[in-house]
């Protein structure tokens, strides 16, 4: 499994698939197949999908640890980087369908609204992570920085759960928010059990680290 | 179901009537899911004969009236309406029924009926999410008693000149376009006057975001977004269509702003 992760091959296929829920849409929005109201729709999905790809994201790293496929690595960052262009193509599809772009507006309604402020507030957390992406970012800033830049995934996950609730609210109709929220504090928890897991047992995680698995 | 044409001010819409694919596939009908799709999807299950409406309350003559009686009960006109809903789409829906005061006036409310409240069908058997913490059921509305004697207000039957589909509410509903479209109770089965204003269904899910009056109006916002425009479904832009603005008791001011003189709307919203 870790050999077929590795293959060259591999990568720009897993570019493909996560590029498929948008080319879908894009194919859904010039055939009119986004139903009555394809505007909300694209916005809904898009949205749909940031959250998709954040659950993603945040799985590499339980998953490559429990099954040790290591090459799971190799993935993180182009998943992360596909949170971010469906978040700016929600983010773009709001301002355009339903602001018909005017800045003034879009402004208006950040400020005035808390679910939309929450959502942006994402976004702008975001971005940075996305920015740092590259390996001259991380060599600039040096490891331990960079990690700790990027641990504010934990708190835009936290607040695009937050953006999704409040969009809800009004309706009553949580049960997916909950599964989004069951999913991604599963994989925090997951975290906190790890960090707990490897600072009281110390001797046996340097053991393991001289006998590198193959 | 055919209707006359109706001769009722403001029951003529000159907009462009909305598809009726578009009017039958993208709904709100909570009792078969919350999904737009699902109405059109689920609502198959549900048994629109035998129907009885029972009406109830401070009237002379309560009773259980047939689906069959109401249709009789007064000449079907054709209403074509603007339909706005709280989330900022509307549509345009040429209805098929009479103005609900033909009802009320034949069963003779007594001096202190102040509302009328309507009842929707809560059949768990046949309606998959009535049970379904997302409202209470049954899902109940109502209108002040001179809102509901307007002749606007329609006690509708049928649409596009049908009986209307089980996903816009068969065999009867209430259709009151100067409201958001959730005032407008679908698939009736009890219509109750009383005298203190009746708990609606949105009110008592979130109080601060859907008021029992609930009237068009682009100057009061949700709070969760914007009523000022709306996004008309199926005007042929598609995607690319611009969003137009909402209308003050959605373009019925002429109409129906006299029943509301002296209300502070920011507050009664």
């Amino acid at each position: 499994m870790n050999k077929l992760l590795l293959n060259p091959a591999i990568k720009p296929a897993v570019f493909l698939l996560c590029l498929l829920p948008f080319a879908w849409l894009v194919y859904g929005a010039f055939t009119d197949g986004l139903g009555a109201n394809p505007a909300e729709y694209l916005i809904r999905a898009t949205g749909d999908w940031t959250l998709r790809f954040i659950c993603i994201v945040l799985a590499v790293t339980p998953l490559r640890v429990m099954t040790g496929l290591n090459a799971l690595a190799r993935y993180r960052r182009m998943l992360g980087l596909f949170t971010y262009f469906y978040v700016v193509v929600h983010l773009l599809s709001y301002s355009w369908f339903d602001m018909g772009f005017e800045l003034g507006e879009i402004a208006k309604d950040i400020a005035k609204r808390n679910f939309i402020l929450v959502g942006f507030a994402a976004f702008v957390l975001l971005t940075p992570l996305a920015a740092t992406s590259f390996n001259r970012a991380i060599k600039a800033m040096g490891v331990r920085r960079w990690q700790r830049l990027h641990k504010l995934i934990y708190a835009i996950a936290g607040l695009g759960l937050l953006h999704f609730f409040w969009m809800r609210a009004g309706k009553n109709n949580f049960n997916e928010v909950f599964v989004y929220a069951g999913i991604i504090g599963l994989l925090l928890a997951w975290r906190v059990w790890n960090h707990w897991r490897k600072k009281n047992a110390p001797t046996r995680s340097a053991a393991a680290r001289v006998q590198p698995s193959k | 179901l055919k209707g006359a044409k109706s001769s009722v001010p403001g029951a003529q819409a000159m907009d462009k009537v909305t598809d009726y694919k578009d009017a039958t596939t993208y709904n709100n009908f909570y009792e078969f899911g919350t999904d737009k799709a699902d109405p059109a999807r689920n609502a198959g299950t549900l048994k629109t004969r035998p129907w009885t409406v029972e009406v109830e309350g401070l009237v002379k003559k309560p009773g259980k009236y047939g689906i069959e009686d109401l249709l009789k009960l007064s000449a079907q006109e054709e209403r074509i309406y603007r339909l706005r809903c709280v989330e900022g789409w509307s549509m345009v829906i040429p209805w098929v029924g009479y103005s609900l005061a033909e009802l009320i006036k034949k069963v003779e409310p007594e001096g202190n009926a102040k509302y009328v409240e309507f009842l929707t069908l809560a059949d768990p058997k046949t309606m998959p999410f009535v049970g379904s913490r997302v409202l209470d059921w049954p899902y109940a509305e109502g209108l002040r008693m001179d809102e509901a004697m307007h002749p606007l207000t329609l006690l509708s039957f049928g649409m596009y000149g049908e009986v209307l589909p089980n996903q816009n509410g068969a065999p009867v509903r209430i259709v009151v376009p100067w409201k958001y479209g959730f005032k407008s109770g679908k698939s009736i089965v009890k219509i109750r006057f009383v005298e203190k204003e009746p708990g609606t269904a949105w009110n008592k899910a979130a109080a601060n975001e859907y008021g029992f009056y609930s009237n068009v109006n682009p100057n009061v916002d949700h709070p969760r977004w914007s009523q000022a425009t709306e996004r008309r479904i199926g005007d042929g832009g598609g995607l690319f269509a611009k969003r137009t603005k909402t209308q003050m008791f959605n373009g019925y001011e002429a109409q129906v702003g006299q029943l509301y003189a002296g209300m502070d709307l920011k507050k009664l919203f």
